[in-house]
Protein backbone atom coordinates (compact mmCIF):
# COMPACT_ATOMS: atom_id res chain seq x y z
CA UNK A 1 0.00 0.00 0.00
CA UNK A 2 1.27 3.42 -0.88
CA UNK A 3 2.29 5.99 1.64
CA UNK A 4 -0.46 8.35 0.52
CA UNK A 5 -3.22 5.81 1.04
CA UNK A 6 -1.95 4.95 4.51
CA UNK A 7 -1.82 8.60 5.43
CA UNK A 8 -5.44 8.98 4.39
CA UNK A 9 -6.45 5.96 6.46
CA UNK A 10 -4.73 7.31 9.55
CA UNK A 11 -6.39 10.71 9.14
CA UNK A 12 -9.76 9.11 8.68
CA UNK A 13 -9.29 7.02 11.81
CA UNK A 14 -8.37 10.14 13.76
CA UNK A 15 -11.46 11.91 12.48
CA UNK A 16 -13.71 8.99 13.36
CA UNK A 17 -12.30 8.80 16.86
CA UNK A 18 -12.58 12.54 17.33
CA UNK A 19 -16.23 12.33 16.34
CA UNK A 20 -16.86 9.48 18.76
CA UNK A 21 -15.09 11.39 21.49
CA UNK A 22 -17.83 14.00 21.57
CA UNK A 23 -20.03 11.57 23.49
CA UNK A 24 -17.30 10.39 25.84
CA UNK A 25 -18.53 10.31 29.47
CA UNK A 26 -15.51 12.18 30.78
CA UNK A 27 -15.92 14.96 28.25
CA UNK A 28 -14.81 15.66 24.71
CA UNK A 29 -11.73 17.65 25.73
CA UNK A 30 -10.42 14.83 27.92
CA UNK A 31 -10.83 12.42 25.06
CA UNK A 32 -9.32 14.72 22.47
CA UNK A 33 -6.13 15.33 24.44
CA UNK A 34 -5.65 11.57 25.02
CA UNK A 35 -6.35 10.85 21.39
CA UNK A 36 -3.86 13.46 20.26
CA UNK A 37 -1.21 12.05 22.60
CA UNK A 38 -1.78 8.52 21.35
CA UNK A 39 -1.36 9.56 17.73
CA UNK A 40 1.64 11.79 18.42
CA UNK A 41 3.38 8.96 20.26
CA UNK A 42 3.51 6.98 17.02
CA UNK A 43 4.21 9.81 14.62
CA UNK A 44 7.76 8.68 13.79
CA UNK A 45 6.82 5.15 12.80
CA UNK A 46 7.59 4.54 9.15
CA UNK A 47 7.26 0.78 8.84
CA UNK A 48 4.12 0.12 6.79
CA UNK A 49 3.27 -3.15 8.53
CA UNK A 50 3.47 -1.50 11.90
CA UNK A 51 1.25 1.38 10.79
CA UNK A 52 -1.31 -1.10 9.47
CA UNK A 53 -1.29 -2.82 12.85
CA UNK A 54 -1.84 0.43 14.68
CA UNK A 55 -4.73 1.32 12.38
CA UNK A 56 -6.31 -2.04 13.15
CA UNK A 57 -5.89 -1.31 16.84
CA UNK A 58 -7.58 2.05 16.35
CA UNK A 59 -10.47 0.43 14.54
CA UNK A 60 -10.85 -1.99 17.42
CA UNK A 61 -11.09 0.97 19.79
CA UNK A 62 -13.78 2.51 17.57
CA UNK A 63 -15.83 -0.67 17.92
CA UNK A 64 -15.29 -0.79 21.66
CA UNK A 65 -16.39 2.82 22.07
CA UNK A 66 -19.57 2.26 20.07
CA UNK A 67 -20.36 -0.76 22.25
CA UNK A 68 -19.62 1.25 25.39
CA UNK A 69 -22.01 4.04 24.42
CA UNK A 70 -24.76 1.63 23.47
CA UNK A 71 -24.47 -0.28 26.72
CA UNK A 72 -24.33 2.90 28.78
CA UNK A 73 -27.50 4.21 27.17
CA UNK A 74 -29.28 0.88 27.54
CA UNK A 75 -28.35 0.56 31.20
CA UNK A 76 -29.35 4.13 32.04
CA UNK A 77 -32.76 3.65 30.45
CA UNK A 78 -33.25 0.28 32.05
CA UNK A 79 -32.47 1.70 35.44
CA UNK A 80 -34.76 4.65 34.86
CA UNK A 81 -37.81 2.88 33.46
CA UNK A 82 -37.77 -0.73 34.56
CA UNK A 83 -37.67 -2.42 37.94
CA UNK A 84 -34.25 -3.36 39.17
CA UNK A 85 -35.18 -6.99 39.75
CA UNK A 86 -35.93 -7.90 36.14
CA UNK B 1 -45.47 -7.20 -4.05
CA UNK B 2 -43.28 -4.26 -3.25
CA UNK B 3 -42.17 -3.65 0.31
CA UNK B 4 -44.08 -1.66 2.87
CA UNK B 5 -43.46 2.00 3.52
CA UNK B 6 -42.62 3.15 7.00
CA UNK B 7 -42.94 6.48 8.76
CA UNK B 8 -40.69 6.88 11.79
CA UNK B 9 -41.29 9.58 14.36
CA UNK B 10 -38.13 11.04 15.91
CA UNK B 11 -38.29 13.47 18.78
CA UNK B 12 -35.42 15.72 19.75
CA UNK B 13 -34.98 15.57 23.50
CA UNK B 14 -32.40 16.56 26.08
CA UNK B 15 -29.65 13.95 25.98
CA UNK B 16 -30.18 11.04 28.36
CA UNK B 17 -26.83 11.63 30.06
CA UNK B 18 -27.51 15.28 30.93
CA UNK B 19 -28.50 16.26 34.44
CA UNK B 20 -31.88 17.99 34.11
CA UNK B 21 -32.26 21.37 35.80
CA UNK B 22 -35.60 23.00 36.51
CA UNK B 23 -36.01 26.70 35.71
CA UNK B 24 -36.19 28.86 38.87
CA UNK B 25 -39.69 30.09 37.95
CA UNK B 26 -40.91 26.46 37.72
CA UNK B 27 -42.21 26.97 34.20
CA UNK B 28 -40.15 24.16 32.71
CA UNK B 29 -36.64 22.78 32.43
CA UNK B 30 -33.50 24.51 31.22
CA UNK B 31 -32.93 23.68 27.54
CA UNK B 32 -30.58 26.47 26.43
CA UNK B 33 -27.02 25.33 25.86
CA UNK B 34 -27.90 21.78 26.87
CA UNK B 35 -26.90 18.83 24.73
CA UNK B 36 -29.81 17.33 22.81
CA UNK B 37 -30.09 14.08 20.91
CA UNK B 38 -32.66 11.73 19.45
CA UNK B 39 -35.06 10.16 21.93
CA UNK B 40 -33.53 6.70 22.65
CA UNK B 41 -36.85 4.92 22.12
CA UNK B 42 -37.18 6.60 18.71
CA UNK B 43 -33.65 5.45 17.92
CA UNK B 44 -34.88 1.92 18.52
CA UNK B 45 -37.78 2.61 16.14
CA UNK B 46 -35.42 3.86 13.43
CA UNK B 47 -33.18 0.83 13.94
CA UNK B 48 -36.14 -1.53 13.62
CA UNK B 49 -37.24 0.14 10.39
CA UNK B 50 -33.71 -0.14 9.02
CA UNK B 51 -33.48 -3.81 9.98
CA UNK B 52 -36.80 -4.50 8.27
CA UNK B 53 -35.44 -2.74 5.22
CA UNK B 54 -32.31 -4.88 5.29
CA UNK B 55 -34.59 -7.92 5.31
CA UNK B 56 -36.27 -6.47 2.20
CA UNK B 57 -39.64 -6.22 3.97
CA UNK B 58 -39.60 -2.44 3.94
CA UNK B 59 -39.06 -0.45 0.76
CA UNK B 60 -38.82 3.10 2.05
CA UNK B 61 -38.25 4.76 5.41
CA UNK B 62 -39.43 8.33 6.01
CA UNK B 63 -38.30 10.04 9.20
CA UNK B 64 -40.39 12.86 10.63
CA UNK B 65 -39.81 15.29 13.47
CA UNK B 66 -41.83 18.21 14.83
CA UNK B 67 -40.05 21.08 16.48
CA UNK B 68 -37.56 23.92 16.07
CA UNK B 69 -34.85 24.07 13.39
CA UNK B 70 -32.40 22.01 15.46
CA UNK B 71 -34.65 18.98 14.93
CA UNK B 72 -32.97 18.64 11.57
CA UNK B 73 -29.87 17.30 13.35
CA UNK B 74 -31.99 14.49 14.75
CA UNK B 75 -33.38 13.80 11.28
CA UNK B 76 -29.83 13.71 9.88
CA UNK B 77 -28.96 11.13 12.51
CA UNK B 78 -32.00 9.08 11.49
CA UNK B 79 -30.92 9.27 7.86
CA UNK B 80 -27.35 8.37 8.82
CA UNK B 81 -28.77 5.27 10.49
CA UNK B 82 -30.57 4.34 7.29
CA UNK B 83 -33.77 6.36 6.76
CA UNK B 84 -34.23 7.36 3.12
CA UNK B 85 -35.64 10.83 3.52
CA UNK B 86 -36.97 13.16 6.15
CA UNK B 87 -39.78 15.60 6.79
CA UNK B 88 -39.24 18.40 9.23
CA UNK B 89 -42.43 19.96 10.54
CA UNK B 90 -41.16 23.28 11.76
CA UNK B 91 -42.66 24.65 14.94
CA UNK B 92 -41.14 27.81 16.39
CA UNK B 93 -39.56 27.44 19.85
CA UNK B 94 -42.27 29.47 21.66
CA UNK B 95 -45.06 27.29 20.28
CA UNK B 96 -42.97 24.15 20.75
CA UNK B 97 -42.95 24.73 24.52
CA UNK B 98 -46.68 24.06 24.50
CA UNK B 99 -46.79 21.42 21.77
CA UNK B 100 -48.56 18.39 23.14
CA UNK B 101 -48.78 14.74 22.10
CA UNK B 102 -52.21 15.34 20.55
CA UNK B 103 -50.80 17.97 18.17
CA UNK B 104 -47.87 15.76 17.22
CA UNK B 105 -50.23 12.81 16.71
CA UNK B 106 -52.47 14.91 14.46
CA UNK B 107 -49.50 16.08 12.39
CA UNK B 108 -48.00 12.59 12.15
CA UNK B 109 -51.29 10.99 11.15
CA UNK B 110 -51.71 13.60 8.39
CA UNK B 111 -48.14 12.93 7.23
CA UNK B 112 -48.85 9.19 7.26
CA UNK B 113 -51.89 9.68 5.04
CA UNK B 114 -50.11 12.05 2.68
CA UNK B 115 -47.08 9.80 2.30
CA UNK B 116 -49.30 6.71 1.98
CA UNK B 117 -47.28 4.72 4.49
CA UNK B 118 -48.27 1.25 5.69
CA UNK B 119 -46.61 1.39 9.06
CA UNK B 120 -45.98 4.14 11.60
CA UNK B 121 -43.12 3.38 13.96
CA UNK B 122 -42.38 5.51 17.02
CA UNK B 123 -40.74 5.10 20.38
CA UNK B 124 -43.15 4.17 23.15
CA UNK B 125 -42.45 7.44 24.91
CA UNK B 126 -40.03 10.33 24.92
CA UNK B 127 -37.58 10.58 27.78
CA UNK B 128 -38.38 14.25 28.38
CA UNK B 129 -42.15 14.37 29.03
CA UNK B 130 -42.68 10.60 29.38
CA UNK B 131 -46.18 11.05 28.01
CA UNK B 132 -46.49 7.68 26.24
CA UNK B 133 -49.44 8.97 24.20
CA UNK B 134 -48.38 9.86 20.69
CA UNK B 135 -48.36 6.35 19.19
CA UNK B 136 -51.74 5.46 20.65
CA UNK B 137 -53.25 8.75 19.52
CA UNK B 138 -51.98 8.30 15.96
CA UNK B 139 -53.60 4.86 15.86
CA UNK B 140 -56.87 6.32 17.09
CA UNK B 141 -56.83 9.24 14.66
CA UNK B 142 -56.07 6.99 11.69
CA UNK B 143 -58.32 4.22 12.98
CA UNK B 144 -55.46 1.74 12.45
CA UNK B 145 -54.62 -1.20 14.69
CA UNK B 146 -51.84 -0.55 17.20
CA UNK B 147 -49.11 -2.70 18.66
CA UNK B 148 -47.51 -0.84 21.53
CA UNK B 149 -44.40 -1.71 23.59
CA UNK B 150 -43.11 -4.06 20.91
CA UNK B 151 -40.15 -6.20 21.86
CA UNK B 152 -40.15 -8.42 18.77
CA UNK B 153 -41.62 -7.91 15.32
CA UNK B 154 -42.11 -10.53 12.62
CA UNK B 155 -43.77 -10.22 9.26
CA UNK B 156 -46.21 -12.91 8.19
CA UNK B 157 -48.02 -12.32 4.90
CA UNK B 158 -49.81 -9.00 5.16
CA UNK B 159 -49.73 -9.11 8.94
CA UNK B 160 -47.26 -8.34 11.67
CA UNK B 161 -46.73 -10.68 14.58
CA UNK B 162 -45.70 -8.55 17.52
CA UNK B 163 -44.47 -9.58 20.92
CA UNK B 164 -45.54 -6.94 23.44
CA UNK B 165 -44.15 -6.20 26.86
CA UNK B 166 -46.99 -6.06 29.35
CA UNK B 167 -47.11 -6.06 33.13
CA UNK B 168 -45.50 -9.23 34.39
CA UNK B 169 -45.05 -10.92 31.02
CA UNK B 170 -45.25 -10.93 27.27
CA UNK B 171 -48.19 -10.90 24.89
CA UNK B 172 -48.16 -11.96 21.25
CA UNK B 173 -50.58 -10.21 18.94
CA UNK B 174 -51.19 -10.07 15.22
CA UNK B 175 -51.98 -6.78 13.53
CA UNK B 176 -53.05 -6.23 9.96
CA UNK B 177 -51.30 -3.49 8.00
CA UNK B 178 -51.55 -0.53 7.96
CA UNK B 179 -50.71 -0.30 11.64
CA UNK B 180 -49.03 1.79 14.30
CA UNK B 181 -46.17 0.27 16.27
CA UNK B 182 -44.38 1.69 19.29
CA UNK B 183 -41.08 0.26 20.44
CA UNK B 184 -39.92 -0.90 23.82
CA UNK B 185 -36.34 -0.92 25.08
CA UNK B 186 -35.59 -4.56 24.33
CA UNK B 187 -36.63 -4.58 20.69
CA UNK B 188 -33.10 -4.09 19.34
CA UNK B 189 -29.77 -2.38 19.85
CA UNK B 190 -29.58 0.76 17.72
CA UNK B 191 -26.48 1.19 15.59
CA UNK B 192 -24.19 4.17 15.98
CA UNK B 193 -24.51 6.90 13.36
CA UNK B 194 -20.93 6.92 12.05
CA UNK B 195 -19.21 10.01 10.73
CA UNK B 196 -19.12 8.94 7.06
CA UNK B 197 -22.80 8.04 7.24
CA UNK B 198 -23.69 11.41 8.72
CA UNK B 199 -21.81 13.04 5.83
CA UNK B 200 -23.71 10.91 3.33
CA UNK B 201 -26.98 11.73 5.09
CA UNK B 202 -26.47 15.40 4.27
CA UNK B 203 -27.20 14.52 0.65
CA UNK B 204 -30.49 12.80 1.45
CA UNK B 205 -33.64 14.87 0.89
CA UNK B 206 -35.16 16.76 3.80
CA UNK B 207 -38.47 18.55 3.26
CA UNK B 208 -39.58 21.42 5.47
CA UNK B 209 -43.24 21.77 6.36
CA UNK B 210 -45.33 23.61 8.91
CA UNK B 211 -48.30 22.40 10.99
CA UNK B 212 -50.49 24.72 8.86
CA UNK B 213 -49.54 22.69 5.75
CA UNK B 214 -51.30 19.76 7.35
CA UNK B 215 -54.17 21.87 8.65
CA UNK B 216 -53.34 21.20 12.27
CA UNK B 217 -54.16 23.77 14.93
CA UNK B 218 -51.38 23.81 17.52
CA UNK B 219 -52.94 26.00 20.18
CA UNK B 220 -52.39 24.29 23.53
CA UNK B 221 -55.18 22.27 25.09
CA UNK B 222 -53.51 22.00 28.46
CA UNK B 223 -51.60 24.40 30.61
CA UNK B 224 -48.47 23.46 32.53
CA UNK B 225 -48.97 24.85 36.03
CA UNK B 226 -45.54 24.07 37.42
CA UNK B 227 -42.54 21.84 36.98
CA UNK B 228 -40.69 20.73 40.08
CA UNK B 229 -37.63 18.70 40.96
CA UNK B 230 -38.33 15.24 42.33
CA UNK B 231 -38.03 15.11 46.12
CA UNK B 232 -34.46 14.75 47.34
CA UNK B 233 -33.74 11.63 49.32
CA UNK B 234 -33.41 12.35 53.06
CA UNK B 235 -29.97 11.76 54.46
CA UNK B 236 -29.60 8.77 56.77
CA UNK B 237 -28.15 8.86 60.28
CA UNK B 238 -25.63 6.65 62.04
CA UNK B 239 -26.68 5.33 65.44
CA UNK B 240 -24.32 4.23 68.16
CA UNK B 241 -26.34 1.53 69.87
CA UNK B 242 -29.26 -0.87 69.50
CA UNK B 243 -31.25 1.03 72.16
CA UNK B 244 -31.10 4.19 70.09
CA UNK B 245 -32.31 2.28 67.03
CA UNK B 246 -35.21 0.77 68.95
CA UNK B 247 -36.15 4.19 70.31
CA UNK B 248 -36.05 5.73 66.84
CA UNK B 249 -38.15 2.93 65.36
CA UNK B 250 -40.65 3.29 68.18
CA UNK B 251 -40.85 7.04 67.56
CA UNK B 252 -41.55 6.38 63.91
CA UNK B 253 -44.29 3.96 64.91
CA UNK B 254 -42.62 1.07 63.10
CA UNK B 255 -42.59 -1.27 66.12
CA UNK B 256 -45.27 -1.67 68.81
CA UNK B 257 -44.64 0.27 72.00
Amino acid sequence: MSNQALRFKVKQLYRTLLHLGRDYPKGAEYFRSRLHQAFMKNKDITDEKEIEMLIAKGQYIVKELEALYMLRKYRTLKKRYYDGNQ
Amino acid sequence: MSGIRVLVGCKRVIDYAVKIRVKPDKSGVVTDGVKHSMNPFDEIAVEEAVRLKEKKIVSEIVAVSCGPTQCQEVLRTAMAMGADRAIHVEVDPATYDHLQPLHVAKILSKVAQEEKVDLVLTGKQAIDDDANQTGQMIAALLDWPQATFASKVEKTNGELKVLREIDGGLETIKVRLPAVLTTDLRLNQPRYATLPNIMKAKKKPLVKKTPADYGVDVTPRQKVLKVEDPPVRQAGAKLASVEELVAKLRDAGLIPT
